[in-house]
């Protein structure tokens, strides 16, 4: 299990190291969220609707853009020079290869959300305030579902003609659960809802977690094997 | 004329036949639902496209379980057969869901007064039918004929069970939807003449779907054989 987790976070390293020495990708999915955020502003009539009731779904919709835009690069860097293929031949698990690849997405995606959401509160007006160490906790737990369903897809369409076409026209409906569950408790945390409130959702965001993980960590290898 | 041939053409034949009794039992089915079966006292003749709609999302579902679970078994056992028949279950599941979803609203405009609403097992379904699209979609985008493969087993797989969520979604959220009638725990709401048109559309839909699939499934596996006379040449 060390064993595992310690190539896992290899592959994450490799990768991070990657993202943070060329910072293109990194950069325009936050650019990119900035934008989704600005484009909204835009779309609503500040007369008709109040900032706060649309906000947790200005929000949502902006984190799954932006994570699908970064999602796109995962396995992208591995497809020039074959370089997956090198991975490959090394002697590990090619879960590992799933899981080191899951914390790398995980991190990018993490980075562009840590940019979207003070732009967030800041073009929107929203007063997080008590709300935020629920905000944060809602959208960790409905991201790691996403992001590990995006994992796998990201693996399979960089083999695809139009990649960048077909990862979200697959990802979308599978991001619906989490993304329905956080704009729900998301909503019910700026309304400054009790708890038992969000638990029906809380607990659909948690087997979506648990469910998708396992099972991608269990087909990952039909995806790569030869 | 080599018996790979053959028995891909038996199995278009015999898709033929099932297809052709599909129709037929289908035909049948309206003649019941119109003239057999009393109309509904709150929503008057609206409802009988009731015995369309719940037949084809039944053909849709059955179509996703059976993508989902010889998904499974393609991973298990690797053999192309199983992928070109799940590819042919999607195919028909396609078909269906576009019944579901064009009958849905001609209903809904009468009884709800809406086309759409966004409702959570309307959305569900919707997305239901997406996943069939971006399933196709996928296979239409890799070229290799194993890769292929695996990658739909993969998405088949993955969509068999996102569909529990789909299911604790609708339970979570409001819905305005009817709620089941016939599959839950008490017995079914609704006369017996209503129920035998409900079921005999059910019978209907399944044939039709058997026929179906087994027959895109026969054109499948001569599309492949034509494909390797044309690498052999």
């Amino acid at each position: 299990m060390a064993e595992f987790l310690r190539i896992a976070f290899a592959i994450a390293a490799k990768d991070i190291r990657l993202e943070l020495r060329s910072r293109t990708a990194l950069l325009s999915a936050i650019v990119f969220s900035a934008l989704v955020l600005v484009v909204f502003n835009f779309a609503r009539d500040p007369t008709a609707l109040a900032a706060v009731d649309l906000a947790p779904s200005v929000l949502w919709v902006t984190f799954a853009f932006g994570a699908v835009i970064a999602l796109n690069r995962a396995f992208y860097v591995e497809r020039e020079n074959a370089a997956l293929d090198g991975i490959l031949l090394a002697p590990v698990p090619r879960s590992a290869l799933y899981v080191g690849k899951l914390f790398a997405n995980l991190a990018f995606v993490g980075v562009v959300e840590a940019v979207a959401l003070p732009l967030f509160v800041l073009f929107f007006n929203v007063d997080l305030g008590h709300a935020l160490p629920g905000v944060l906790g809602v959208t960790a737990l409905a991201t790691v579902g996403f992001v590990a369903v995006g994992t796998i897809f990201s693996a399979m369409v960089v083999r695809t003609r139009f990649a960048e076409l077909m990862l979200p026209v697959l990802l979308l409906p599978f991001m619906v659960p989490p993304l329905v569950g956080a704009v729900q408790v998301t909503a019910k945390l700026l309304a400054g809802r009790p708890l038992s409130e969000m638990m029906g959702w809380l607990r659909l965001l948690t087997l979506y977690d648990i469910g998708f993980v396992t099972l991608c960590i269990l087909v990952f290898p039909a995806v790569v094997d030869e | 004329m080599t018996p790979e041939l053959l028995a891909a053409r038996r199995i278009v034949r015999r898709g033929q036949v099932l297809t052709v009794l599909g129709l037929l039992a289908a035909a049948a089915v309206y003649v019941i639902a119109i003239y057999f079966t009393p109309v509904e006292v709150r929503q008057g003749p609206a409802q009988k496209i009731f015995y369309v709609h719940a037949p084809a999302a039944w053909g849709a579902l059955v179509a996703f379980a059976v993508v989902g679970l010889v998904s499974i078994l393609y991973l298990w056992l690797q053999d192309e057969r199983l992928d070109l028949f799940a590819a042919s279950s999607a195919e028909v599941g396609i078909a269906f869901s576009l019944v579901m979803l064009t009958t849905g609203p001609i209903w809904g405009k009468t009884v709800w007064g809406t086309w759409w609403t966004w409702d959570a097992r309307l959305t569900l379904t919707l997305f239901l039918f997406f996943l069939f699209v971006g399933y196709l979609a996928l296979r239409a985008a890799v070229q290799d004929h194993g890769e292929r493969a695996r990658f739909s087993a993969v998405v088949g797989i993955m969509g068999l069970v996102l569909v529990p969520f789909i299911h604790l979604s609708v339970y979570l959220f409001r819905t305005l939807h009817p709620q089941p009638v016939l599959l839950k725990p008490s017995a079914p709401s609704m006369p017996p003449e209503m129920l035998r048109a409900l079921l005999s559309g059910m019978a209907a839909f399944t044939v039709l779907y058997i026929g179906f699939v087994v027959l895109r499934y026969g054109l499948a596996r001569l599309d492949n054989l034509r494909e390797g006379a044309g690498d052999a040449v």
